[in-house]
């Protein structure tokens, strides 16, 4: 686990500095450019070696976007990435490909990721042709890959059709693995699977780790599944980063109301439990990403929003711990943690500089996270 | 307890498909009752007929390819026997549905208002203004904000979490008695699927509406159901009380179920229990218990047929189907930390 929000000493593989995605909004005759929709706004972070990084939101807060941007999938509208001390955010596809067998993805749905025309084998040994190895080889590294992700030789002249749903995300994880990646960007991988398949495929995913020292960006859209496999976590919300935080800090401690009503949404499955828990249900849909609000995103749906939200774009203060978050009325913090806070360099460049502060409020609707002590 | 009449009585339902590859026998032996006001939650994991048990009350499975066995019966009327026309008049107005996705059940070419009115007046003889009143009564009632003017919007207009609360506006536009609920909120935020269950919640205080809540999610079930069937491979392989399920189940699918979910209110686990293999072909069901195969108890006895019926004494309402005996149950139910939700207070507690 990192320490730090930020290291950029050894051991960094991935970096992303300030990266915005906006998508023109073309109308009428002469297709003008009538707006932006504001996908990634001004996205800070990295990621260590051998770490796994959670990134999570809902559905629109940009996080499948901001994956595919540092694929270089598409090409970012500001901002930097590099990617094992390497300046990729402009370089051009030959330049790209060797790079492409160091990063790869998995995607969400098991039965539109794959080519249901090709055989397994020809959909595991593709990446691998395409890098120049030769064809004998091909064979047995395919078969060698469809045993470490849990499915045998035998699969390999079979179509994809013939597969349940977890055996092609197995499928889809042996392609990712094919070329021996550095970072796997796995676009909420279990979604789209039954629970104990998910299980199933969690537990793959953290040997395959520990095994060949993988380096994972796990996005999904709920803070259950991630919690069993990152180590940090970074919550998202119409574009930006809200939160990030060593994970299990996150669930003990969240310091972003947002964080915390997130937290509080998710049913807990223990009916005494649920019975007891004051759950927080924030009301209202998350703004258009075309015309975000201005200061912090989320003061719409707030309940702790003041004047200071509605103007001004919170700094993300670092906490003691490694854990940021952009609020200016934080949560679970003491007055000395925000005393001795300071400034993250992740903060977007529109940030102000505004010190957050503590509120005493004992009725203060947000409160604490889902796990009591 | 007072057990009212049952407002639905489900009797050994069976619903099998012919297809080029075989029979599938999707829904077998299944049998359940919903009494007024209650929330019944199907759990189950993909094909373990649970949808098809519900759109095969509303009619929907109804193909020249299906054959049914059983009866489910409301009020008067077995909904498996019904002709057509019999089924018509009650769908909408005795019985009524909410599907998994939002974005596909409106028709994306009226709007909104009007096709709630349309199903007003399929049942009822009233005026087009005063269906729309009414509609925009529904609407406002769902929590949807201006709805005086979102009356004439069109489906594309709304959010995915909009179009869930039109869609529960219009299954209870005609008052109905049962509600049948597919998923409802498997396709949306969890933020959003938060509102959307406290908008089902308060619609059964105010109404007395009974809920059938089909769902994969624990989750979910734990927040809003009374009771719980537990499907696998077509069949009920246990049912109870919420409080029955959850602290003490008695089917090593249940546990494996309850075992499997992600936590986030307890320690992260070292490895997430998971059930070994993948449920079994639907035309090729493995003989007696169907979850025999990837049973860690499987015994002698798992080769016959179980049936579902209540192996503890004093709860006639807890009944599965395994053969193992209470005790051998109780003992054997692996509960590793932060697994189930037994542990830690005391179930007998």
């Amino acid at each position: 686990m990192s320490e730090q929000a930020t290291t950029n000493g050894k051991g960094t593989l991935l970096e992303v500095e300030h990266v915005k995605q906006y998508f023109p909004i073309r109308k009428g005759l002469l297709n003008r450019v009538h707006g932006h929709v504001h996908a990634v706004d001004d996205v800070t972070f990295d990621l260590a070696e051998g770490e796994t990084l959670g990134l999570v939101g809902e559905s629109g807060c940009g996080k499948t976007t901001l994956s595919r941007t540092i694929m270089r999938l598409i090409d970012p509208t500001d901002g930097r990435i590099e990617f094992q001390g390497k300046d990729i955010t402009h370089i051009g596809r030959g330049e790209m490909r060797p790079l492409r067998s160091k990063m790869q993805m998995v995607f969400q749905d098991p039965f539109a990721s794959l080519n249901p025309r090709k055989r397994v084998s020809q959909i595991i040994g593709g990446p691998l042709a395409m890098h120049g190895v030769p064809k004998e080889e091909i064979g047995r590294r395919t078969a060698d890959l469809l045993k470490r992700v849990g499915l045998s030789a035998e699969h390999a002249n079979r179509f994809p059709h013939e597969f349940s749903g977890g055996q092609r995300q197995r499928i889809g994880i042996a392609r990712a693995l094919a070329l021996e990646p550095k970072l796997i960007v796995l676009d909420e991988p279990v979604s789209a699977l039954d629970v104990s398949i998910q299980a199933q495929i969690i537990n793959l995913l953290d040997d395959l780790q520990e095994q060949y020292g993988l380096t994972y960006l796990f996005v999904a859209h709920d803070l259950s599944v991630v919690r069993h496999v990152s180590d940090r976590i970074a919550v998202m919300y119409l574009g930006r980063i809200m939160e990030l935080s060593p994970s299990e800090e996150l669930y003990t401690k969240p310091i972003h109301p947002y964080t915390a009503a997130l937290l509080s949404a998710i049913p807990v499955p223990d009916p005494r439990r649920n019975r007891e828990r004051e759950r927080i249900v924030v009301g209202g849909e998350p703004p258009s990403p075309v015309d975000p609000p201005s200061g912090c995103v989320f003061h719409t749906r707030c309940p702790r929003a003041r004047d200071i939200c509605r103007t001004e774009v919170p700094r993300l203060s670092a906490y003691p711990g490694g854990h940021v978050a952009a609020c200016h009325f934080p949560l679970n913090v003491t007055a000395q943690e925000i005393e001795q806070s300071t400034k993250s360099p992740l903060s977007p460049t529109t940030s102000g500089d505004t010190k957050p502060e503590l509120v005493e409020d004992p009725d203060a609707p947000l409160r604490s996270g889902s796990i009591s002590p | 307890m007072s057990t009212p009449a049952p407002l639905l009585d489900v009797q050994n339902l069976k619903v099998d498909f012919r297809t080029e590859d075989g029979v599938v026998h999707a829904v077998d032996d299944v049998s359940f009752q919903l009494r007024p006001g209650e929330v019944l939650a199907v759990v189950g994991e993909s094909g373990s007929g649970k949808s098809v048990t519900a759109m095969t009350l509303m009619g929907l499975t109804r193909s020249p390819n299906a054959t049914f066995g059983g009866t489910a019966r409301l009020r008067d009327l077995d909904l498996i026997s019904a002709t057509d026309d019999e089924l018509r008049a009650v769908r909408g107005k005795e019985i009524a549905m909410i599907f998994q996705d939002p974005m596909t059940s409106l028709n994306p070419v009226h709007r909104i208002g009007a096709q709630i009115v349309e199903q007003i007046q399929a049942h009822e003889d009233v005026s087009d203004a005063e269906a729309r009143d009414r509609v925009v009564t529904l609407l406002e009632r769902v929590g949807i904000p201006r709805a005086a003017e979102r009356v004439d919007s069109y489906p594309h207009e709304f959010s995915g979490g909009m179009r869930q609360r039109v869609m529960i506006a219009m299954a209870m536009s005609c008052d109905p008695a049962i509600l049948i609920a597919d998923e409802p909120t498997t396709a949306l935020d969890v933020t959003i699927q938060a509102q959307i269950l406290r908008e089902m919640r308060d619609l059964r205080e105010r109404t007395g509406t009974a809920i059938i809540l089909v769902t994969h999610d624990l989750g979910v079930v734990a927040d809003i159901a009374d009771r719980i069937a537990v499907m696998y491979a077509g069949r009920i392989v246990e049912t109870g009380t919420l409080d029955e399920i959850f602290y003490d189940p008695q089917h090593p699918y249940t546990w494996g179920l309850l075992g499997s979910i992600t936590r986030i209110d307890r320690e992260r686990p070292e490895r997430l229990p998971s059930i070994p293999g993948s449920p079994p072909s639907l035309i090729d069901r493995p003989e007696g218990c169907h979850f025999r195969p990837r049973c860690r108890h499987e015994f002698g006895d798992c080769v016959k047929y179980p049936a579902l019926e209540s192996r503890i004494p004093d709860s006639p309402g807890h009944q599965d189907r395994c053969w193992l005996s209470v005790d051998e149950k109780r003992a054997r139910r692996e509960i590793a930390p932060g697994q189930i939700g037994l542990e830690s207070e005391g179930a007998v507690a």
